[in-house]
């Protein structure tokens, strides 16, 4: 129980949201991909549950460490 | 009459192809080849296979004094004008944000150029001449412009073949460095994450170019050419105020400068330029710089882990063969491979930009030492 905030492993840009609010994801699920120096870099959800809220948006550029999407852990 | 006519029709072009002018055309093809259909350095195979191919027709004059690249060869690339103009284009695009954070890589930039050095006596073992050794030895630096900076001062005859031999290792990265930085590194040592990095201040990103000048500057001073116009790029960029130069510097005039760059070294590949023994020998010896390189980053990156609070994850130093930023990519891959909630690529740009601050620096040592 409790919530996970994925956070971006890297500075970028987001490229491709793979996920939507209420998806439920296993911990190896791609929820988005984050190009850096022209390079996809695919972010998994980490753990298991249903995704709550998306903080970003395509094409959006991120700081390292900035909040990406919230994951109530189930 | 009769003998002006014979005389005009011996100054055919296709009479006079010799063996190695046609030879050159198999090598300008395979080169346009790579670079069109396999993706190869497009940005100067194109114009360097071109360049060769051009080159390589017999009568045209266009490498006698005062022919079109001729021209370009000698005011461009013999007045070491273009490579300096190339980095100030490269500073532009530089971020130093990954240095600055982690000022350690710097070390391992420094530490990669063992490849330049260990070729360099290869060479002279070899039986290569002090100012032909430094520029092969230079192509372990993995850093274009560099390569072709220090050979037209050092050795202008081996030109074509030491960049050709730059811009094909550089492309291979992906292949040279895998094999290389497993052997000297455990899985565990691979799947290691770094401590995400701190943020770096506009302010301190203003400071870095003209710091940094000072400090290589005075101790190389011979590396002023290419380390002044990289600064100088960067601080366009980072200063925020001159975007238009920085815009220019980094796109239009890199451009305009690469084509006159890549037709003019194509010219210099005569067939007795290129087609000796030589050009075997510098094949084999920049690979071998290449490995080195990659083993002296990784194997500097696990020493310093002996002494510091904070560890490096070892592949990082492999990305210290300059090649921006195709090293650090394949070091993030690597990373991931070996743990997948791994992200090594922002940490391997510290040790890739101080990659390419290294070669010029070493560029700069030999030009002290030689000339």
């Amino acid at each position: 129980m409790g919530e996970k905030k994925v956070t971006a492993p890297l500075p970028g840009t987001i490229l491709k949201i793979k996920v939507d609010v209420g998806q439920k994801v296993s911990p190896r699920d791609v929820i988005l991909i984050i190009e850096a120096m022209k390079m996809e870099n695919e972010i998994d959800a980490l753990v298991s549950g249903e995704v709550k809220e998306v903080y970003v948006k395509e094409r959006q550029t991120v700081k390292a460490g900035a909040p990406l999407v919230s994951i109530s852990i189930s | 009459m009769l003998e002006q006519f014979l005389e005009a029709f011996q100054g055919i072009g296709i009479l006079n192809l010799s063996w190695g002018n046609m030879a050159m055309w198999v090598i300008a093809f395979a080169l346009l080849y790579l670079a069109i259909k396999k993706g190869v350095e497009p940005l100067l195979l194109v114009p360097i296979g071109f360049g060769i191919f051009a080159a390589n027709f017999p009568f045209t004059g266009l490498m006698d004094e005062g022919g079109l690249f001729y021209i370009f060869y000698h005011y461009g690339i013999e007045n070491e004008l273009i490579p300096p103009l190339i980095f100030l284009g490269l500073g532009a695009m530089t971020d130093f944000g990954p240095v600055i954070a982690n000022p350690k890589t710097f070390l391992l930039g420094a530490a990669a150029q063992l490849g330049v050095y260990v070729a360099f006596f290869m060479a002279l073992l070899l039986g290569f001449s002090i100012p032909e050794a430094a520029s092969i030895g230079i192509i372990g630096g993995a850093d274009g412009p560099t390569t072709i900076y220090l050979t037209a001062n050092l050795a202008p005859h081996l030109l074509g073949t030491t960049a050709v031999a730059a811009y094909s290792y550089m492309a291979l990265v992906p292949i040279i460095i895998p094999p290389i930085a497993r052997l000297l590194t455990t899985t565990k040592e691979r799947a290691m994450v770094m401590e995400q990095m701190r943020e770096v201040s506009k302010g301190e990103r203003i400071i870095f170019p003209i710091l940094a000048s000072i400090v290589i500057i005075l101790l190389v001073p011979k590396s002023a050419p290419l380390i002044t116009m990289f600064m100088l790029g960067n601080l366009f960029t980072e200063s925020g105020v001159v975007e238009r130069l920085a815009n220019v510097s980094r796109e239009a005039l890199i451009n305009i400068v690469t084509i006159i760059l890549g037709v003019g070294i194509g010219a210099t590949m005569s067939a007795e330029n290129f087609l000796n023994p030589k050009t075997i020998y510098i094949f084999i010896l920049g690979v071998i710089a290449f490995a080195f390189a990659v083993a002296g980053g990784v194997l500097l990156a696990k020493f310093m882990n002996l002494f510091i609070k904070n560890k490096v994850n070892p592949l990082i130093g492999a990305a210290g063969v300059s090649a921006v930023p195709m090293a650090a990519r394949v070091v993030q891959n690597m990373g991931r491979e070996a743990n997948r909630d791994n992200f090594l690529l922002m940490h391997a740009m510290g040790p890739n930009v101080a990659g390419v601050i290294g070669t010029a620096v070493a560029a700069g040592v030999f030009l002290s030492i030689i000339k």
